[in-house]
């Protein structure tokens, strides 16, 4: 079934086999490459809906060279109407897609886990490992116990307890690093130059990243075959927001759908902004920083797709904005209390930067637009700790009841009494 | 001024894993110097045709992006640690 033909230098164009290769001769990143004559032979829109309700309804733009073997019931996540989100922030038209739900962990490196694992089989990798700021680290644990793999996971000691326990469980080896997510990178580029082993994210990166189309596959068939307008994504690497325009980019070449214009918008916390500000300047020169944020799992400074990033929504037409830690809470707050949507942290991101550019008339509130919600909130939940109203502990007397919940509600009830 | 640097397989094409050499240099400039002299070509590789180090490449100083301690600016000491990795990872 393979229509892939290679990986290709980014930079240079240069070919390479398929191959757990960290960097072209050039030294820049490598992409798959694809039979695209291949994938108008081989798809439709009348092949791919008779296909099960997963990622792998789009396996021929995906770069593996053999059906999936694990990791089956990924992806096809909810695209939310939010009407009563669209009322909250002015705007038309809102739809949310939901990989808070994703399984089987919750966030949407299901979807790269999926791909990465099922390549590590290819290869006859027998151990898999990642540097993560906790969502992959959870994926890659979960993905490896399902497919009886060995995993390790290296991440920042500073972690969300939820994503540290949520890794621990299945069974994966964890490392913990005494430094950010910058840090654990380098550590983990070194460790798979020296010992070869199937990192997902370093020496399997350019088929893993593949796996991050599918969000975007999955909305633009999920529209009726057509491609949004507008879509706002949380970043972090830069990844997710290139791969979700190579997405809309490859249906049209797949001859799946017309090609429309769409502006690609990133969202990143103000503590954590290289690719907003280098956006913001109107360029793709990328500046590390320091990350303090709430918003963990989007915490890179040193962003290895930033110039990517950049250029792809510079070049879409689109913009990026950044925002504060309180914003952040009010985000998951607003989206949780609008379409009972409860997102984590990098989903308060999404929708604070959403509802700043509508503020700031960045974005058109007549514009169809798609917020990306990547995580689930149960897994920040110390990011609300001390920030929500948890309600009143009473004894269990009516007396009280009336005295505490009713009359502090101004209830009605009790008016008549 | 001998500094250790720990060069990539990717640009030593050592066959295991990455190499790690005594130089003499003073500042990013006189490093790519020597490593041009040990492994020629390589500042074709991985700088730009201005000159400078591309964005494929980061230099960390004692473990700290360089980026974060001047850039081409920053001096370096003796016994300084310079490690050199493509930033292709992560995310």
């Amino acid at each position: 079934m393979s229509l892939v033909t290679g990986l290709r230098c980014r930079e240079c164009g240069k070919m390479y086999p398929v191959s757990p290769r960290v960097v072209c001769d050039c030294l820049a990143p490598l992409e798959a490459a694809y039979d695209v004559d291949g994938w108008r032979k081989a798809l439709s829109r009348e092949v791919i809906a008779r296909r099960a309700p997963t990622l792998w309804r789009y396996r021929e733009m995906l770069p593996l060279d053999h059906e999936p073997v694990t990791s089956l019931n990924v992806g096809f996540t909810p695209l939310v109407k939010a009407q009563r989100l669209a009322a909250a922030l002015g705007c038309k038209s809102l739809w949310i897609k939901n990989d808070a739900v994703n399984c089987p962990t919750l966030s949407f490196k299901d979807r790269v886990v999926a791909v990465a694992i099922n390549k590590a089989k290819e290869f006859g990798m027998e151990t898999i490992a990642c540097a993560s700021t906790g969502n992959l680290a959870n994926a890659v644990a979960a993905h490896a116990a399902a497919a009886g793999l060995e995993a390790y996971v290296f991440i920042p000691d500073d972690l969300e307890e939820a994503k540290i326990y949520g890794s621990a469980v299945y069974g994966a080896h964890l490392v913990r690093i005494r430094g950010n997510y910058d840090a654990v990178n380098r550590l983990c580029t070194q460790i798979a130059g020296e010992y070869g082993w199937g990192f997902v994210n370093v020496n399997l990166r350019a088929f893993y990243c593949e796996g991050s189309k599918t969000l975007g596959f999955e909305v633009a068939e999920q529209l009726g075959w057509r491609i949004p307008p507008v879509v706002v994504v949380p970043i972090a690497s830069g990844s997710l927001i290139t791969r979700i325009g190579k997405a809309f980019s490859e249906l049209a070449e797949a001859g799946l759908l017309e090609p429309t214009p769409f502006k690609l918008i990133g969202a990143q916390a103000t503590g954590c902004s290289p690719i907003s500000v280098a956006v913001k300047q109107g360029g793709t020169a990328i500046e590390p920083q320091r990350p303090s944020t709430i918003a963990r799992s989007l915490a890179i400074g040193n962003p290895a797709d930033g110039y990517y990033a950049a250029k792809a929504i510079l070049d879409s037409g689109g913009t990026a904005g950044d925002v504060s830690d309180e914003e952040i809470r009010e985000g998951m707050k607003l989206l949780a209390e609008t379409e009972g949507i409860f997102g984590e942290t990098a989903a308060g991101v999404t929708i604070a930067v959403a509802r700043k550019l509508l503020r700031e008339g960045k974005m058109n509130p007549d514009e169809e637009t798609v917020l990306c919600v990547t995580g689930n909130g149960l897994k920040t939940l110390d990011a609300l700790v001390g920030h929500l109203d948890i309600g009143v502990t009473i004894r269990p007397r009516l007396e009280e009841f009336e005295a505490q919940v009713l009359r502090t509600a101004g209830s009605p009830a009790i008016a008549a009494n | 001024m001998p500094i250790q640097v720990r060069i990539p397989a990717a640009i030593s094409k050592g066959s295991h894993g990455s190499t790690t050499v005594e130089m003499k240099a003073a500042n990013l400039s006189e490093l790519l110097t020597a490593l041009e002299s040990m492994y020629p070509g390589v500042r074709k590789t991985i700088c730009d045709d201005a000159g400078k180090l591309n964005r494929f490449i980061n230099v960390f100083v004692n473990d700290e992006d360089i980026r974060f301690l001047g850039g081409e600016k920053c001096q370096f000491q003796d016994g300084d640690e310079v490690l050199l990795i493509p930033s292709i990872a992560g995310g």
